[in-house]
């Protein structure tokens, strides 16, 4: 049985015990789901073109449990604000496994006009406004979104109504805490409406470093004319912990969206950026940087599409690899025939830092418009010995001369980060992450919540 | 938007998208057709075809062994479909794989060749007759299947140089051909790469002994005549320790409605600090301005360094082939080998191009440069491919890559796709890519200058394309040079 048959069965005999439990929004795309993943047969492999590090094949095949029966588990609240941005005010909400549970100062303080929900009782509320948006921009042409699609049995809203303008960032954690081997898959939808702006952090923990951990996420963001979103991922579990995270955002005319992703502790991840301009004079910033050793694997696909004119993206994707990691970066610009004026960028840097670690770039440009200015650059290589030695000449060890050289090439990605107490609590981070010490700020003392 | 590409020339009122449109719709002028006698063989491919074509040359049985392997093998396979590439279903059963120009024996001297022969290759600028020669240039000429004349050889063979058709290698030196046959290119390596080591007619075969430097240029001129066949050549070359060679290629076709198939293997095998410089211009026809006909250039070119401080250089310039599927490579397995690849990629009207280079580093203190230049024009599409992967022991290996395409009109494509895999840490591994057009302020400044618009558009591709043109040889780059004008600039070369 190839990984995608034992789902396709999984969701065949439980079938109604995961309808009863979701809302109809979410139902009404399972059959298109489910034919795009029988007509399919497999994930793909390493063998499959965008995929040449990690295989999705295998990171399903484990036969994980899927929470079908929506057992709630209990979550250590002390815990799970380990990595919580102190000095910062956030609208919190935790995501356990894949159930959202809105915290008390969610609950009180979220401001007229902003919406942070599960998706169930959204789509109770207001079930035109989930189904006008939910399912239309991620890709059951896709094996690891259509099973998301499959699958999911609820997931979190965000919506910032008109005019609305929220200064205080929107934080959702996802936390896993079973006591077995789980798979967890999670939906977020955002929108954000004409004129509104917000920022959203969301982070990824695992609170038992002893089982496996699987998820799948789908996140759908739509950026309405003028809208404005500033959007950090930051993976933060164990080497046990697996995850699939796809992100499609639509964004229309006028339009400013960043999305900052950091990769820290994590198993196997591949993240997918699927962004698709078509409003003008858009502005786009994507930048992720990576920290890898171990046996871990970070697979970084950024799908970029122009199709309307006079707007800019740029990208910049940073790895540092040690030990015996391995890193993989696909990233596509896409112009269309009508896209004028197009500016959009892309940069790729990796360092290796031992004899094992292996890096797979491949990026790529497809244009059909010849007004343009495109460009894309990629280098691997290592420390600049010169530059060790100088500052070696200049009394600082060896070690420490490292660490400053290393903290510096991920400094730029980190200054692209739009919450300034999060710059400092990533370089805070980073410096722990070179240090060789595990990441989890176990000092951080949720000094958030107010 | 159509107004902000008109732009007011220094003499008359020409937009800069008639110029274009202007410089990139000039003709093929190597279209016509020889009348000549030519022996050609059913159409069709199956196993008594290859036997036929085996037959036909004399070939030895472990040769026709090495065929019908490669023919099975091809049977399993399916036609790779990866590339950026609109490929019509090809009906490899429609194909005639070998067509030859009648001949009564072999000719001796050049009075025994046909005339109409010597008369196709001066009409293509190609000198066969050894006296007027005065470039100092060794040429093979292959017409269809056949290698019809070699010249220069004596002279050559003085030095130890073998310098010959396929054919005649196969039957002269047949342990040599054995030895190297098939070693860079397997016959498994892809479904053209078994297609050809299946049927193949002719080709080239070149031998540089120890400590020798070739003292001429030598050359292969590849011309399809015939209809309704395919060009299938092969060629070797093999550089010894310490020797240097620069060999050319060039190929042209009639003008023909239907489409004809080129599908050609070139293995070359460099020794210790051995040179070869391979240079190629490619101008196939490339069907018509609605996209009617031209050749489908589908080739497997790849050089394996072997020995310490080898180097290979590889240059293209690409104007012809309505499809164009090639990718030269460099598999530098020597300590210190260098591989280089220079590449000007033109297509025009409804052209397709997916090529670019793979630089396999294997030994260690390997180097290698990639410079391709993409100039897409019309409805063409024209893509960069490469492949740059550093194995885990080829310590200190630096490769730098920059490729940048210049887009002429605004229904063409031009993209990138650089595959960049590293696995040893001490590799230092660049990838640099820009996509623009003809800026309206470089225009403008020439325009202002004095410079008509017509000129400043070839002044200003000429300029990008020259970084490559400067690496042909001397012979070529005029020839290159004048290609470009051809394909891109019509009445403004």
């Amino acid at each position: 049985m190839s990984s995608i048959d034992q789902y396709i069965s999984l969701f065949e005999h439980n079938r109604a015990t995961i309808e009863d439990h979701s809302p109809e929004a979410l139902n009404r795309l399972r059959p298109a789901a489910l034919s795009a993943l029988k007509s399919m047969g497999r994930f793909p492999g390493k063998r499959d073109e965008g995929y040449s590090k990690l295989s999705l094949e295998e990171m399903f095949a484990p036969d994980f449990g899927v929470n079908v029966a929506r057992v709630g588990f209990a979550v250590d609240v002390a815990r799970s604000f380990k990595c919580d941005v102190p000095n910062v005010s956030t609208l919190l909400g935790v995501v356990v496994n894949d159930m959202f549970r809105p915290t008390a100062t969610l609950v009180k303080n979220c401001p007229e006009g902003v919406t942070v929900e599960s998706l169930a009782k959204v789509a109770a509320d207001d079930p035109e406004f989930v189904k006008h948006y939910l399912g239309t921009l991620s890709d059951n042409r896709d094996a690891a979104s259509a099973l998301n699609t499959l699958l999911v049995q609820d997931g979190v809203v965000v919506r910032i109504k008109a005019g609305v303008r929220l200064d205080k960032a929107i934080q959702i954690v996802n936390i896993f805490n079973a006591a077995g081997d789980l798979m967890s898959v999670r939906r977020l939808l955002v929108v954000v409406e004409e004129g509104a702006s917000g920022r959203l952090l969301v982070c990824d923990h695992s609170q038992s470093a002893d089982y496996n951990y699987l998820s799948s996420q789908v996140a759908e963001v739509f950026l309405h004319k003028g809208a404005s979103l500033d959007y950090c991922d930051i993976e933060e579990s164990t080497e046990k912990t697996s995850r699939i995270s796809q992100l499609y955002v639509r964004q229309d005319d006028d339009s400013r969206l960043t999305v900052n992703g950091t990769s820290l502790t994590v198993g196997h991840t591949r993240n997918e950026f699927h962004i698709d301009i078509v409003g003008r004079h858009c502005d786009t910033e994507l930048a992720a940087m990576a920290i890898a050793d171990g046996d871990q694997i970070v697979d970084n696909a950024s799908r970029i599409r122009h199709s309307a004119p006079y707007s800019r993206s740029n990208q910049l994707f940073k790895y540092l690899l040690d030990g015996r990691a391995q890193g993989a970066f696909e990233g596509l610009i896409y112009v269309a025939p009508d896209a004028v004026h197009t500016e959009a960028y892309q940069s790729d840097r990796n360092m290796l830092a031992s004899d094992d670690a292996r890096m797979h770039t491949a990026p790529q440009l497809e244009i059909y418009c010849d007004d343009v200015k495109c460009s894309h650059g990629a280098a691997t290589g290592q420390l600049d010995r010169n530059a060790l030695f100088y500052m070696q000449t200049r009394g600082v060890p060896a070690a420490e001369a490292r660490m400053m050289l290393m903290q510096a090439f991920m400094a730029d990605v980190i200054d692209r980060v739009a919450i300034d107490s999060l710059r400092d609590r990533l370089r805070h981070l980073v410096e722990r992450r070179l240090a060789g010490e595990h990441a989890s700020c176990g000092d951080c003392t949720a000094t958030c919540q107010n | 938007m159509e107004k902000d590409r008109d732009i007011q020339t220094a003499n008359g009122n020409t937009s800069s998208d008639d110029v274009l449109r202007d410089v990139t719709g000039s003709d093929y002028k190597y279209g016509f057709v020889s009348d000549i006698d030519s022996d050609i063989i059913a159409r069709g491919l199956n196993e008594d075809v290859v036997r036929l074509i085996s037959e036909k040359k004399g070939e030895p049985d472990w040769l026709l062994e090495f065929r019908l392997k490669a023919f099975r093998y091809w049977q399993t396979l399916e036609m790779p479909r990866w590339a950026h590439l609109d490929i019509p279903e090809i009906d490899y059963q429609a194909i005639s794989y070998y067509a030859a120009p009648k001949k009564k024996n072999a000719p001796k001297s050049l009075d025994e060749v046909d005339p109409q022969l010597l008369d196709t290759f001066n009409r293509l600028g190609i000198p066969l007759e050894e006296q007027k020669a005065l470039s100092g240039m060794a040429v093979d000429a292959v017409m269809d299947s056949v290698s019809v004349k070699t010249t220069h050889r004596e002279k050559l063979a003085e030095l130890g140089i073998i310098f010959c058709s396929f054919s005649e290698a196969v039957k002269d030196y047949p342990d040599l051909v054995r030895k190297y046959l098939g070693k860079v290119v397997s016959y498994r390596d892809n479904f053209f790469a078994a297609l050809n080591s299946a049927v193949f007619s002719d080709g080239s075969f070149v031998y540089i002994p120890k400590g020798v430097r070739c003292p001429m240029e030598l050359s292969t001129y590849f011309r399809i005549n015939a209809s309704g066949t395919g060009q299938f050549e092969r060629t070797l070359i093999v550089a010894d320790d310490e020797s240097y060679v620069s060999y050319l290629e060039g190929c042209t076709a009639p003008m023909r409605d239907e489409n004809q198939l080129h599908a050609a293997i070139v293995e070359i095998i460099v020794e210790e600090r051995a040179e070869v410089k391979y240079s190629t211009v490619q101008n196939w026809y490339a069907g018509d301005k609605d996209g009617k006909g031209g050749v489908y250039n589908f080739v497997t070119k790849r050089g394996l360094c072997r020995g310490d401080y080898s180097k290979l250089s590889w240059t293209q310039v690409e104007t012809g082939s309505a499809i164009t599927w090639k990718y030269p490579g460099c598999i530098l397995a020597g300590e210190g080998s260098v591989g280089e690849f220079y590449s000007v990629a033109v297509t025009n009207n409804h052209q397709q191009a997916d090529t670019g280079t793979k630089m396999i580093h294997i030994g260690k203190n390997s180097r290698s440069t990639i410079v391709s230049k993409g100039i897409s024009a019309g409805h063409s599409q024209n893509s960069y491919r490469g492949l740059v992967s550093v194995a885990p022991d080829a310590s200190g290996v630096r490769n730098y890559t920059q490729c940048d395409s210049l887009l002429l009109s605004g229904t063409c494509g031009a993209h990138t796709f650089p595959y960049i895999d590293v696995k040893n840490e001490t590799a230092i591994v660049e990838h640099e890519a820009t996509t623009s057009k003809i800026s309206e302020d470089q225009l403008f400044y020439c325009n202002q200058r004095g410079i008509p618009t017509e000129e400043a558009v070839a002044l200003i591709v000429n300029g990008y394309a020259k970084e490559v043109m400067n690496k042909l040889p001397m012979e070529f780059a005029v020839e290159a040079q004048k290609l470009l004008s051809i394909t891109l600039e019509g009445s403004v070369g």
